[in-house]
């Protein structure tokens, strides 16, 4: 029993160790060369010095990359928030006693299966065309320009784009979450004549409660790292007033010449990730316990 | 759980189901939209509304055509599908393994345990901070290419995947194994004889989650095979931006060939899609 044990122990190393080797050599040693040249001014080529701190006293004092910071929290915060609503309602909507439940869920999913760059080009020319023509034959002023031109609203046709791509993935957890409430217990609150809105602040929402807590890591996550609607909507302008976090990162990381700088603008970027998450989960976690 | 009951046959609300069916023009408008504008002449682009909403004067495929010569459409589908396709078999193939090797493991073992926390931990690293790095290092190693793709892909989906495996297999007894442990067989021959094949959904879920996420991605073809020329279905559409110039018409029938085979095969799969992801993201 002792060697037939040890053989199957030797089994378990045998499949483990190429698998740690594989994920050391392309997860964990580039982030530890990332963290290596953020305390340099290499520029991608040629020969570079260790500069300490530098970069990451620089980071808090640059525009471009404040700006950046603000973008995306802006964006992440207002995603987020914008898709768990309708998420929600959607889900409850489509977890009613409707016809064609399953059809209406299967089209409302698409917009999640489709590529952000393509749905983004797609979208681009709504927001450029389509809107602008609309607001001159209704003679709406606000529509009359294309909003991703303009440099206080762009943000705003990214974040549409953001959330009509989002919502999908969204509501199908929450249909799940839904989906978990015992049918007895609305039968109950059926008989105790609450109202539909009391019925779902009083049991529904703290029942799928554990659901929202994924949904909120989850947008949080996907729309802190928006990278390929920015491509193919806005490339970041007007005047940098849509350019990501991600985003600034490949544009001056990759070509503009700020290789050390940039890493340690991932740095901290991974920081904000981590702690967010870790923030979100530990503040909702005691939610439910509360529940 | 199908099973209908009194309460459920209640008769279905009209009202709501009109109104969730009006909903979906926010869905079909802008792909209306963009096979419209696929299927017209330039010369049919007037400046109102109408001018890129109504019908084209005839349906002709030859702004498919064009956009396939001059994405080089068949080549970049081609890439698409290789690459995600590798990913998939080797996902399922290598996470499972690894899923079965580390899960089985890190019940007696605490080494395993840091194994497990090390490498699903990775699902908080951010493509941003390795993508610099890797660059350099893919293309030191000679793997700037699609098979350099193929193994960061490998690579990024496992945390989550390897996260879904281990938790699928606390639902396997161990029984299994040892019944096949007194017959004989070793652990690597009654794993793949007998543990594999009870994965299957869970191999369903990791394989349409990893295809979503590889066939959509845009950054890692990006940073890793430029200077190949080669491209993925969504890459040809950001390089021959430039190509497309002001020819929207174009530029859209390219689109349209982009999006196409993601959508026929969530029309043939769907119901395994949606299972999948409401699976992936409630397990992990």
């Amino acid at each position: 029993m002792k060697t037939k044990m040890s053989s199957r122990d030797k089994t378990f190393w045998a499949i483990t160790i190429p698998v740690l080797v594989l994920f050391f050599t392309f997860n964990t040693l580039p982030m530890i060369k990332g963290f290596i040249y953020s305390f340099t001014n290499y520029r991608g080529y040629g020969s570079y010095d260790y500069v300490g701190l530098r970069n990451y006293i620089d980071l808090f004092t640059d525009a471009r990359v404040g700006k950046s910071y603000l973008f995306t929290f802006k964006y992440a915060l207002s995603g987020t928030v914008l898709v768990n609503v309708l998420a929600l309602i959607m889900a409850l909507g489509l977890n009613s006693k409707i016809r064609f439940k399953s059809a209406l869920r299967g089209i409302y999913f698409v917009p999640n299966i489709l590529g952000g760059l393509v749905i983004g080009y797609i979208f681009s020319f709504f927001f450029t065309y389509i809107l602008p023509a609309l607001g001159n034959a209704l003679d709406i002023e606000f529509l009359k320009n294309s909003i991703l031109a303009s440099e206080k609203y762009a943000w705003i046709g990214v974040l549409i784009v953001g959330v009509w791509q989002a919502v999908a993935m969204n509501t199908i957890i929450y249909i799940s979450g839904l989906q978990t409430v015992p049918r007895e217990v609305y039968e109950a609150s059926m008989l105790d004549g609450a109202s539909k809105w009391r019925e779902f602040w009083a049991i529904t929402f703290p029942l799928v409660m554990p659901f929202v807590t994924i949904n909120l890591v989850l947008s949080t996550k996907n729309f802190l790292m928006v990278f390929d609607q920015i491509m193919s909507l806005t490339r970041g302008g007007p005047a940098q007033s849509t350019e990501s976090i991600s985003y600034l990162i490949y544009r001056n990381g990759m070509d503009g010449g700020q290789f050390g700088f940039q890493s340690a603008n991932a740095v901290l970027f991974f920081i904000v990730i981590v702690a967010i998450s870790v923030f979100q989960m530990t503040v909702m976690n005691k939610k439910e316990e509360q529940l | 759980m199908k099973t209908k009951n009194k309460f459920e046959d209640f008769k279905p609300n009209w009202v709501l189901t009109i109104v969730l069916i009006l909903g979906t023009i926010t869905v079909f408008f802008p792909l209306y939209m963009a096979i419209i504008i696929a299927f017209k002449q330039p010369s049919e682009m007037t400046n109102d509304v109408a001018g890129a909403l109504a019908f084209p004067a005839k349906w002709s495929l030859d702004n498919f055509k064009q956009a396939m010569e001059v994405t080089d459409f068949w080549n970049s589908l081609g890439n698409s599908l290789l690459i995600t396709i590798s990913t998939i078999v080797l996902s399922v193939l290598i996470h499972s393994t690894a899923g079965y090797a580390i899960g089985r493991a890190m019940a007696r073992k605490k080494i395993f345990r840091i194994f497990y926390l090390y490498i699903v931990s990775g699902m908080f690293v951010p493509f941003s901070i390795l993508m610099m790095p890797l660059v350099k290092q893919t293309a030191q190693m000679g793997l700037g290419n699609r098979l350099g793709v193929i193994l960061l892909y490998v690579v990024f989906y496992m945390p989550m995947n390897v996260l879904l495996y281990t938790g699928y297999l606390k639902n396997l007894p161990l029984a299994l194994e040892e019944a096949a442990d007194i017959d004989g067989a070793t652990t690597w021959s009654a794993y793949w004889k007998i543990l594999f094949p009870l994965m299957m959904p869970m191999h369903a879920t990791v394989a349409i989650l990893t295809a979503l996420g590889t066939w959509n991605d845009v950054m890692t073809p990006l940073v890793i095979m430029s200077g190949t020329g080669q491209n993925t279905l969504p890459l040809a559409q950001l390089n021959f931006q430039t190509q497309f110039g002001t020819n929207y018409n174009l530029a859209f029938s390219s689109y349209i060939l982009a999006l196409v085979p993601i959508l026929i095969f969530y029309v043939i799969c769907q119901k395994q899609i949606l299972d999948g992801v409401a699976n992936g993201a409630v397990k992990g």
